[in-house]
């Protein structure tokens, strides 16, 4: 029999991992659902916010989160050039699929690679005074480095819809996802609003990877994990969608979650890859999806 | 050039490479390297055969080629498995018939995932693909019978058919294969088959539009691709002795045979082949320290690699076959 407390603390804890895959998630769903950029190397830069929080952490003692605000900025402009970079050598050229998804590739592979010349495949983890600790109510744990991360990714999600609905550039964004053409035609480049909405979706990579490094140890290969979580949660929430997004990451976290509860946690990985093909097989436009 | 010559003439060279090398060299460590760098062949020109005709982007290599080389370590264990629970006495398989089961286990996981995914385009094939790769690593490392995630060890046969060493052996056969594999590929290259791959590529609503049954074609394109990444496989348990979940399914399959293809040229069965002899003998020079005497680790090989496939992609999208042809087109003109 499954034991209630067990369970319901599963749900809980998959909500708050849920939580923490919607914050990896925001940014692809504003390259890869709205824009049709397909950047699967996200998790290399989901990595590479994780050691420069590792790094400031190890140095100065700064806070992880703390670092992956402050860094943004940077990783902002790194958007910023590699969407320059894919738009002079693909889009601009027209349709080459399979080159630009080398190209992405390429990145990912580059970027983990990178990673392992320089920091080694050692597991790294940061210190921070809430990782450790953890909230009882009643039998429900809440661990509190599941628990900083969850909340801040529902704030980042809040603040990208806010963005997206409420601001001049959100609304281009948008309008640039529905159609390009169109915007042209009122004298708007779609190119420069892409470039920006590249770098907000890279921009959020920074978070991210703090989030990430304080929910788990972190070694260069992990990223290649959360590449199908990603596109997972991703097609799963509707590809435009920032409020769908949130439901099917909280879906596959506690899926994910249960699973690991109760079948073993070397079962999980496939869990959330089944649910992706599953979902691509039988309803490509998602959860919350349009059509 | 005919089919049935092109055939011939490339059994004839394939022979004579091979008849020549084993004649000629005797170091054990060529036939390694040569094992590798013949593996990469078969394994780009069949992510060409799906990507690079039909314009379908696999990332799921891995998992190809690893369910090749996991169907060999149980038609290994068969033996021992049915005289412990059964009392039958069979003898060792043979690993040509290994080869080719391992074809077949891969080609039907083509054709299912041909089936799963007939209606993505483009990048949501793509992300199945890879998802596909994990999902069929987890199996493997739930499934103790194969070794789970510890791995299984494969002891090598003493003795080889065709004289020689077992490297030697392993290594005419994986030669075999990248004949095989290139003439396959070729053979699709100059027929109707071909015609309706390169139509779904540039198209595919205009070529389902035009009568050309994409969905039938689709299925042949990812099966003989997933077949021949099998192919490739099944030797691996006797090449490495050593086989686990996590060395098996390893990127670098991935990385290599899109990157391969995409450096020595699309659309053409010779872009592959230049590819992977290109890449991977300077993975496997890297490797043993060819260049300024320096042994160079292996990731830093795949980071080559890597910044290879990005340069090639955004500088010569049609690889170093379209880099000629245009110097060639330009010469005449």
């Amino acid at each position: 029999m499954i034991s209630l407390d067990l369970l319901v603390n599963a749900i809980v804890a998959g909500i708050l991992l849920g939580g923490f895959y919607a914050a990896v998630t925001v940014g692809v769903t504003i390259s890869f659902g709205m824009l049709d950029i397909a950047n699967i190397a996200q998790p290399a830069f989901i990595l590479l916010g994780c050691y420069a929080a590792y790094l400031t952490n190890g140095w100065w003692g700064l806070d992880p989160i703390v670092t992956g605000i402050v860094m943004t900025p940077f990783f902002f402009v790194l958007g910023m050039v590699v969407y320059r970079l894919y738009y002079y050598a693909f889009e601009r050229r027209g349709d080459q699929a399979i080159q630009g998804l080398a190209f992405f590739f390429g990145l990912l592979f580059v970027g983990e690679v990178s990673l392992v010349l320089i920091f080694g495949v050692d597991y790294r983890f940061v210190e921070a005074p809430y990782i450790g600790p953890s909230i009882h109510i009643g039998w429900v744990d809440l661990p509190l480095r599941m628990l900083f991360p969850c909340i801040g990714a529902l704030i980042m999600v809040g603040i990208t819809q806010l963005y997206l609905t409420r601001s001049f550039i959100g609304r281009a964004i948008l309008a640039v996802s529905q159609d390009p053409g169109a915007l042209q035609l009122m004298a708007a480049s779609p190119t420069k609003i892409k470039q920006i909405a590249v770098g907000i979706s890279i921009a959020t990579c920074s978070v991210a990877g703090s989030f990430l490094i304080i929910i788990q140890p972190v070694e260069p290969s992990i990223g290649r994990d959360y590449i199908g979580r990603i596109f997972a949660i991703c097609v799963l929430g509707g590809m435009t969608s920032m409020p769908g997004m949130l439901v099917a990451a909280m879906l596959l976290g506690v899926v994910e979650n249960i699973t690991s509860t109760f079948y073993g946690p070397s079962w999980s990985p496939a869990v959330a890859f089944g649910l992706l093909l599953v979902t691509l097989a039988v309803r490509p436009s998602g959860l919350l999806g349009r059509q | 050039m005919r089919n049935g010559f092109f055939w011939a003439i490339l059994f004839a060279v394939g022979l004579i490479l091979v008849v020549a090398l084993r004649l000629l060299i005797s170091n054990d460590y060529f036939y390694f390297a040569g094992y590798v760098i013949l593996q990469y062949i078969v394994l780009s020109t069949a992510w060409n055969i799906l990507g690079g005709y039909t314009g379908y982007t696999n990332f799921g290599t891995g998992a190809f080629f690893a369910v090749g080389a996991y169907s060999s370590v149980v038609m290994h264990k068969l033996p021992a498995l049915l005289l412990a629970a059964f009392q039958w006495k069979i003898p060792p398989i043979p690993l040509p018939v290994m080869i080719l089961v391992g074809g077949c286990v891969s080609g039907l996981i083509g054709l299912g995932t041909g089936y799963l995914t007939l209606r993505l385009r483009g990048v949501f094939f793509a992300i199945a693909t890879l998802a596909l790769s994990i999902v069929v690593q987890t199996l493997i490392v739930n499934w103790s019978f194969v070794g789970g995630s510890r791995g299984v060890y494969i002891i090598r046969p003493a003795m080889a058919p065709l004289g020689g060493g077992y490297i030697q052996y392993l290594f005419t056969l994986m030669a075999l294969m990248a004949v095989i594999a290139v003439g396959i590929a070729r053979s699709i290259e100059r027929s109707r088959l071909g015609l309706g791959f390169h139509a779904i590529r540039d198209d595919e609503q205009a070529a389902e539009a035009s009568g050309v049954p994409t969905l039938r074609l689709k299925l042949i394109s990812t099966t003989i691709s997933g077949g021949l990444m099998g192919m490739a496989g099944a030797p691996l348990p006797y090449y490495i002795a050593h086989l686990d979940p996590t060395s098996s399914f390893d990127l670098q399959y991935a990385v290599n045979s899109v990157a391969m293809p995409v450096i020595g040229g699309l659309t053409n069965w010779i872009g592959p082949v230049i590819g992977a002899i290109l890449l991977g003998s300077i993975q496997q020079l890297g490797t043993v320290g060819f260049f300024l005497d320096l042994s160079i680790p292996p990731t830093f090989n795949l980071l080559i690699v890597g910044l290879l496939l990005i340069l090639f992609v955004i500088i010569a999208p049609n690889g170093i076959v379209g880099l000629v042809r245009s110097w060639l087109g330009r010469r005449e003109t």
